[in-house]
């Protein structure tokens, strides 16, 4: 204020401020309330409920923390075996089973945890002990499934004549005319070491370090790194390859994109290049690479170069070149021609201008730049590669469309929040250097 | 060269010469840094090129197949085209919604842990940790992830991929969010505090006012961020415009000029809302320094 205004003029103008205040205090929560309730119709919201699958938000959040044991009876050949996950990899040796499960002569008992007790005997005959509920007896006579159920049965148990199915707080139980199953669930992920055929499976790692050598060929340490990191359930070479593709592609992408980028600026800058049409032109390509979205060069790159990190990285690197070369033109635009000058007067010519006189001003923002967006494109190298088929993304696009393999997806994710974290506290912490270098003069 | 240690003081000669040692050891660390990067170029170009299913020398010659495709389907059924842009428009409007949807809650979530998570504004100063490592997460977070995760869960549809850009969106704006709350003067707070006004309203009538065109800025460029994301989820699933552009590209031939219009729309809405919030957000920063 720098005319002073007398009092009732000054009354009024200030209430009137107020009143407009007030108003927009209220108008903009209304407007964000009615956005929302037509996005509440828009988007059907009231209908989520419906098509949310509880059950198959159930499988995942049990999976991602736990594995199932999985005891398979063959209902014609009556041969039993006991494997984890139920794959064969994790198959127990028929002579040393997990010791829940306890094969006899010609039944075999599998404790279930508290107190429930599954018993597999002969004839196709089945028996299950529940403390709750009672001893349930199923069988399958002449290719049917009989049971001494009786009605109304719990919303746990489903029966017909071809399947019985009764899933409890520890596993389940299905009865079909090929063949009885059993789960039982435990914490945690078991084969992540080790997978049941390698000799380390089952060992304390203690006893492994200071124990007697298991395998005759191979020392325990060298023969633990060998069955960990070529352990063909969760591949963990597989995976760091994967790793370091997505960060290869995020690499390539973000410093092929500064590379192209730093001459195409010198000629979007306005102290640089003086024609008008060259600088517009340059301009009008640069919003252009930039405007189409990383989708669609991630599309059109597919079709060029076939799907893979390569195509990834052209994507990132035609998106950003755009990007790049709009923030450093603007920064070349901003030089101090003081010390151009200086370098001129020692005779120099152009090249070496720029090398000695604009580079060095602009290399802390052309750094900083690439830094920061090195640590997002480690991000959008995760999306683009779950497109174009490359890196980390594919990984967990591929884990997740199996539909099983929730413990891997879990690893994924981690291990991709991680790796980001890990980029954003690298970049963050060179980033803090550079700028503290960069105020100290060059 | 300021971090030059002090010469001995032993003539002009030992000055230089310590300047030339130090030129030197500079020029031979930038070399090696130069050759590492050279070498990191090459040898990812090398591993990446052979992992892809083309090559980039091969590839490179039939780049333009496919826009020349696309545009010549399109100009032999150009009639069509404004057909397919008003058949699209539907989608792109999803599009857009999902993105500023996203954007709405992802700032309602910065602000409240943006707030949380600064020295002298923290509701409760010790947790202060905490919602930092929350924000960091949750920046973390890529989209897809989440989107994915839900669109299993739900089946398609735009609020997968509002959940998961909002929850990303939460973490980028409340970092930068919590950046601007630290230039935030003390002063109103204190006045407020005074006068025993509850922790909300210091927020409220003391910081926000303060902070509010900062975070409008942001939050603007925020949302052409997640217009694209938008976009992207919607080719893995997640409804909108990218869905319908997955679509017509699985059909291959034949449906390009529907692709061309999807293009064209995609391209265009990025183009607007590009515009727009650079315009917006320079009166906020210039409204700002007046």
């Amino acid at each position: 204020m720098t005319t002073m205004i007398a009092g009732p003029d000054l009354t009024r103008r200030v209430e009137g401020m107020f009143r407009r205040k007030r108003m927009v205090a209220i108008a903009v929560p209304l407007v964000i309330l009615a956005y929302f309730v037509y996005i509440f119709f828009a988007f059907d919201i009231a209908g989520l409920g419906q098509r949310l699958r509880m059950d198959n938000a159930l499988t995942l959040i049990r999976d991602s923390y736990s594995y199932k044991t999985v005891v398979t009876r063959n209902n014609r050949s009556g041969a039993t075996d006991v494997a984890i996950e139920g794959s064969r990899r994790g198959t127990y040796p028929a002579d040393a089973p997990p010791d829940w499960v306890k094969p006899g002569a010609d039944s075999t008992v599998i404790d279930m945890g508290k107190g429930e007790v599954i018993t597999l005997l002969p004839d196709n005959k089945v028996t299950f002990e529940i403390p709750s509920y009672g001893t349930i007896t199923a069988q399958l006579v002449g290719g049917h499934v009989t049971s001494d159920l009786k009605e109304p049965l719990p919303d746990w148990i489903s029966a017909s004549s071809t399947r019985l199915a009764i899933t409890t707080d520890t596993g389940r139980l299905t009865l079909t005319r090929s063949k009885t199953e059993v789960f039982r669930y435990f914490f945690g992920w078991e084969m992540f070491w080790f997978t049941v055929d390698s000799p380390y499976f089952g060992h304390s790692l203690i006893s492994l370090l200071t124990g007697p050598q298991v395998d005759p060929a191979r020392s325990n340490l060298q023969g633990m790194w060998q069955d960990f990191w070529h352990n063909p359930i969760w591949r963990h070479a597989d995976t760091a390859w994967a790793l370091s593709e997505t960060l290869m592609m995020a690499f390539l992408g973000t410093c092929g994109a500064a590379l192209v980028a730093l001459p195409v600026a010198f000629i979007a800058a306005r102290n640089f290049t003086p024609s008008m049409t060259a600088r517009f032109g340059v301009r009008r390509v640069l919003d252009f690479l930039r405007g189409v979205d990383a989708l669609i060069w991630t599309i059109v790159l597919a079709r060029a170069f076939g799907p893979g990190p390569m195509t990834g990285a052209l994507a990132i690197l035609v998106t950003d070149t755009g990007t790049f070369g709009k923030i450093f033109s603007e920064a070349l635009e901003n030089v101090d021609d003081k010390q151009i000058e200086g370098i001129r007067a020692t005779g120099a010519k152009p090249v070496q201008r720029y090398r000695f006189g604009v580079i060095p001003q602009i290399t802390p923002v052309l750094l900083s730049q690439l830094l920061y967006f090195l640590e997002s494109n480690t991000r959008s190298a995760t999306i683009i590669g779950a497109i174009t088929g490359g890196g980390i993304g594919l990984l967990l696009t591929q884990a997740m469309q199996t539909q099983k393999d929730w413990e891997q997806v879990t690893f994924y994710i981690v291990l991709i929040i991680l790796m980001v974290m890990l980029m954003d506290w690298i970049s963050g912490k060179l980033r803090d250097r550079l700028i503290r270098g960069g105020a100290g003069g060059h | 060269m300021t971090d030059m240690p002090a010469p001995p003081l032993s003539g002009p000669d030992a000055i230089r010469d310590s300047y030339l040692a130090q030129v030197r050891r500079k020029r031979l660390y930038s070399g090696l840094a130069l050759l590492l990067f050279v070498a990191l170029m090459a040898s990812g170009f090398v591993i990446t090129d052979d992992r892809n299913a083309g090559s980039f020398w091969s590839g490179l010659h039939n780049i333009f197949d496919f826009p020349s495709a696309v545009i010549s389907e399109a100009w032999a059924k150009r009639d069509q085209l404004p057909g397919h842009i008003v058949h699209y428009f539907p989608s792109l409007i999803e599009t857009i919604n999902i993105a500023a949807v996203s954007t709405l809650v992802g700032g309602l979530i910065a602000l409240v842990l943006s707030l949380l998570a600064t020295r002298g504004l923290a509701r409760w100063p010790r947790l202060m940790p905490v919602f930092r490592r929350t924000m960091d997460i949750m920046r973390a977070v890529p989209e897809i992830v989440i989107a994915l995760v839900l669109i299993y869960m739900m089946g398609g549809g735009p609020v997968p991929a509002v959940v998961a850009i909002a929850f990303h969106t939460g973490g980028a704006l409340g970092k930068l969010f919590s950046e601007v709350n630290e230039n935030a003067s003390l002063k109103p707070v204190e006045g407020l505090e005074s006068v025993g006004a509850s922790w909300f309203q210091r927020m409220w009538l003391g910081v926000i006012p303060q902070v509010a065109p900062n975070y409008l800025s942001y939050a603007l460029l925020r949302f052409e961020i997640n217009i694209r994301a938008s976009a992207i989820l919607g080719f893995v699933g997640a409804g909108g415009i990218g869905y319908e552009l997955k679509n017509t590209m699985s059909w291959g031939m034949g449906k390009f000029d529907e692709a061309a219009a999807i293009f064209i729309l995609l391209f265009g809405a990025i183009v607007v809302f590009d515009q727009l919030s650079s315009h917006y957000r320079n009166r906020l920063t210039a409204g700002a320094r007046t």
